[in-house]
C-alpha cells in the first residue's frame, strides 16, 4: 500500500494528478505552509472573516424545536448568516487571499449548486482578481439564478457539456483548464477534496466553524455536546464542524450524506454507504463506481451533495469509527426543510436540511442535559422554487 | 529484450487509438490495420467515465466505447486475439481507477498474460507511482513516465527512474490537435536523455507528417493519438484504408 506520499489520512489522500499540475501543487503547498503561520496573513484573514463575512456565525438555541422534539437542546450553527449565504465563504476568502499572496492573478473554479461558485465569483471581485466558474450544463439550467448572479459579480460561467454535466464534470472541467493555464491562475478548490494540500487547506479555513461553536457552546451549556451533525458531500462543512471536536471522545460527529430516493435505489449519492475505494479527482477515497472503475452518475435533490465522492479525511474518520456517517433522503430532507421553516423561522439550504432530518430522528435519544449542534451549512433562499415543484406547485424563479 | 525495448536506435510512430471506439471487433481490426502501416508502437486508451487528461476528440471517443458496453476485460480479450497476429509492442493508457478497482495484481497480471508491454497511468505522477510499481514489477509490465512543460527540475528525478519509453508532453492542458506548440521541446528532450538511456517520445497536438519530422529530429518518436481519433469518429466502422494512409504517411515522417 502506497501510504508515503504527501496528504494521508490513514491510507487515503494524496497527489493523483497529472505531472502537468505537480509543480502548481508543490507550490500551493510551499505558499500555504509559510502564509499559515505568517502573522501579517492571518490578521487580513482574520479581518476579512469578521469585517466582509460577518463571523463569528452565532450559535442559535433552537428552543421550539427541542421542545417539540423533546431530548435533546438542539443548537443550530449559522453558517446561513454569513455573507454569500453559506460556510463556502470561509475557504473562498482564505484560498483567494493566499492565491493574491502568491501572485496570482485569476481564479477558477467549479461549482456544483452555484454557492461555492458565487463565493468565488464574490471575493474574487473584492480581491480584483480575474474569475472563471466551471459548472455543468444541467446545474446552470436548475440554478440559473446563481448563474446570473456570478455574471453580475462579473465572473465568467462556462456552462461544462462533457461526460453527465453535472458537479464532477465540472471539477473534471477545471482541471483541465489548470493545466492548460497553471503560471497565473490558482484553482479554488471548493471542498475538502482533491489532490494535497487542497483537503488540508480547505479544512483549515472551514475548520473556523468548530472552533467558534467549541467555545460558544462551553460558555452557553458549560460542558460539550453529545453531538455534532452536519450534511455531507465533498465534506468541506463537515469537515469544518468536526475538526475541533475530533479530540474530544464523547463528542459522536455524524455526517448526514444524500441517499436521494433510498440508497437501494440507483438514484443516490451516499459514497459512505454505497462507495467503494478507489482513486479520482486527484485522491485515494471511497467513490460511487461500477465493477470496472467507471464512475456512477450519482443523484440528489441537493445540487451541492450530488457528487460521487467524499473528502480523504473523512474516509478516514469512517475507517477509524471516530465519525460515522448516514444517509439521508429527498424525502426526509425535505420534510426536514419545512419542518425548520415553520417551526424556528429560518429556511435552511437543502444540504443543510439534510443534517436537520437526521437530528429530527435522533433528538429523542438524547437527555435533556444533553446537546446537540447541527451545523446550518447554507441558507435556503436558493432552494425554495425547487422545493415548491417537487410538492406540485409549478414556480420558477 | 523486451517489445518495448527492442525499439531502441529506432524513430518510431506511436499511434494511439480509444478501446472500443467505434465497437471492440473495429479496435481488433485497427490495431492490427496501423500495425501493417507500420506504426511501431500502439497505445489503446481503456475509456474512462472522467478523462481528465483528454480534450473533447478523446472525451467523446470514450463515451461512444463505453456506450456500446467496452469493459477492461473486453479491451483484454481484443488484445489476447492481436497478440496471436503481431509483435508490435503494446500499451494501454488507463487512469488510475480502474487499476485499482479492477485489483492491481489482477490487472498486471492479466496485462503480462495477454501480452501488454506497458501502462501508461497519466494521474498517477512520480511521488504516487509507489501505488502500481509493485504490481507491474512483479509482472513485467512497464510504467511509462510523463514529463510536462512545467516538470522543470524534476525532469532528471523523473527520467533516471523511468521504464520502457519516456512519454514527453509537448504542450500544456490537454490532448488535443495544435496548429503550433509553443514550448522549448528540443531542451526537454535533450535534459531527459541526459538522464536515461530509453527511449524518449513526444505526443500531444501531433498531427502532421512535418511535426513528426521535426520532433524526430532529435526526439526518438513521436505520439499521435487525437488526429487518429478524429479520423475513426469521422469513418467508423470503415475506417481501415484512412488509417493505413494516414499512419504510412506518419510513420515516413520520421527520419
Amino acid at each position: 500500500m502506497n501510504t508515503n506520499s504527501k496528504g494521508r489520512f490513514g491510507i487515503h489522500g494524496g497527489q493523483y494528478v497529472p505531472e502537468t499540475l505537480m509543480n502548481a501543487v508543490n507550490e500551493l503547498e510551499e505558499a500555504y505552509n509559510y502564509y499559515k503561520n505568517d502573522p501579517e496573513f492571518n490578521r487580513e484573514l482574520d479581518r476579512l472573516m469578521r469585517e466582509y463575512a460577518g463571523r463569528p456565525s452565532l450559535l442559535y438555541y433552537a428552543e421550539k424545536m427541542t421542545r417539540d422534539l423533546g431530548g435533546a437542546k438542539i443548537y443550530l450553527k449559522r453558517e446561513d448568516l454569513n455573507h454569500t449565504g453559506a460556510h463556502k465563504i470561509n475557504n473562498v476568502l482564505g484560498q483567494v487571499l493566499l492565491a493574491k499572496k502568491m501572485g496570482k492573478t485569476r481564479v477558477i473554479a467549479e461549482t456544483g449548486a452555484g454557492q461555492h461558485g458565487v463565493a468565488t465569483a464574490t471575493v474574487a471581485a473584492l480581491m480584483d482578481m480575474e474569475c472563471e466558474v466551471y459548472m455543468g450544463a444541467i446545474d446552470c439550467e436548475r440554478q440559473a439564478l446563481n448563474v446570473y448572479r456570478m455574471k453580475l459579480l462579473g465572473a465568467k460561467v462556462h456552462p461544462v457539456e462533457s461526460g453527465t454535466r453535472v458537479l464532477k464534470d465540472a471539477v473534471n472541467e477545471t482541471m483541465r483548464e489548470w493545466t492548460n493555464r497553471v503560471s497565473d491562475t490558482h484553482y479554488v478548490l471548493g471542498s475538502v477534496m482533491g489532490p494535497h494540500p487542497f483537503p488540508t487547506i480547505v479544512r483549515d479555513f472551514q475548520s473556523v466553524i468548530s472552533r467558534e461553536a467549541r467555545a460558544q457552546i462551553l460558555e452557553k451549556e458549560g460542558k460539550l455536546p453529545a453531538a455534532v451533525l452536519a450534511c455531507v458531500g465533498g465534506g468541506s462543512n463537515a469537515m469544518g464542524m468536526f475538526y475541533h471536536f475530533i479530540p474530544d471522545e464523547g463528542v459522536r460527529l455524524i455526517g448526514c450524506e444524500a441517499a436521494g430516493k433510498g440508497i437501494d435505489t440507483d438514484k443516490h449519492a451516499a459514497t459512505m454507504a454505497k462507495g467503494k475505494l478507489g482513486i479520482f479527482h486527484g485522491m485515494k477515497s471511497y467513490f460511487c463506481q461500477n465493477e470496472y472503475g467507471q464512475i456512477d452518475e450519482v443523484y440528489s435533490i441537493s445540487a451541492g451533495l450530488d457528487y460521487p465522492g467524499i473528502g480523504p479525511e473523512h474516509a478516514n474518520l469512517k475507517d477509524t469509527g471516530r465519525a460515522e456517517y448516514v444517509p439521508i433522503t429527498d424525502d426526509e430532507a425535505v420534510d426536514a426543510f419545512e419542518y425548520l421553516s415553520r417551526t424556528e423561522g429560518i429556511i435552511p439550504a437543502i444540504e443543510s436540511s439534510h443534517a436537520v432530518a437526521y437530528a429530527m430522528k435522533i433528538a429523542r435519544d438524547f437527555s435533556p442535559d444533553d446537546s446537540i449542534i447541527i451545523c446550518l451549512s447554507g441558507r435556503g433562499d436558493k432552494d425554495v422554487a425547487a422545493i415548491a415543484r417537487y410538492r406540485g406547485v409549478d414556480i420558477y424563479e | 529484450m523486451s517489445r518495448i525495448a527492442s525499439l531502441k536506435g529506432k524513430k518510431c510512430f506511436v499511434a494511439f487509438l480509444t478501446g472500443g471506439d467505434p465497437s471492440i471487433d473495429k479496435t481488433y481490426d485497427y490495431i492490427l490495420d496501423m500495425a501493417e502501416a507500420g506504426a511501431d508502437l500502439i497505445e489503446i486508451g481503456v475509456p474512462f467515465s472522467d478523462p481528465i487528461a483528454e480534450g473533447t476528440v478523446i472525451q467523446e471517443a470514450n463515451i461512444r466505447a463505453l456506450s456500446v458496453g467496452t469493459t477492461t476485460d473486453g479491451i483484454f480479450d481484443c488484445v489476447e486475439k492481436v497478440r496471436k497476429k503481431t509483435q508490435v509492442p503494446l500499451v494501454l493508457l488507463t487512469y488510475a481507477n480502474p487499476v485499482y478497482t479492477y485489483g492491481k495484481d489482477r490487472f498486471f497480471a492479466k496485462c503480462e498474460s495477454v501480452g501488454i508491454d506497458g501502462v501508461i497511468v497519466p494521474d498517477v505522477p512520480f511521488e504516487e507511482k509507489a501505488e502500481f510499481s509493485e504490481e507491474a514489477k512483479a509482472h513485467h509490465i512497464d510504467i511509462i513516465s510523463m514529463i510536462a512543460p512545467t516538470s522543470d527540475e524534476r525532469i532528471t528525478k523523473i527520467a533516471s527512474e523511468a521504464q520502457g519509453f519516456l512519454y514527453i508532453v509537448s504542450s500544456m492542458g490537454v490532448t488535443g490537435v495544435r496548429e503550433k506548440i509553443t514550448t522549448d521541446v528540443r531542451s526537454i528532450v535533450e535534459k531527459a536523455k541526459s538522464a536515461t538511456d530509453i527511449p524518449v517520445f513526444v505526443g500531444f497536438g501531433i498531427s502532421t507528417p512535418e511535426q513528426v519530422a521535426e520532433y524526430t529530429t532529435y526526439a526518438d518518436g513521436a505520439i499521435v493519438g487525437s488526429a487518429i481519433v478524429r479520423i475513426i469518429a469521422k469513418h467508423g466502422e470503415n475506417a481501415s484504408e484512412e488509417l493505413r494512409t494516414y499512419v504510412k504517411a506518419m510513420k515516413e515522417g520520421t527520419c
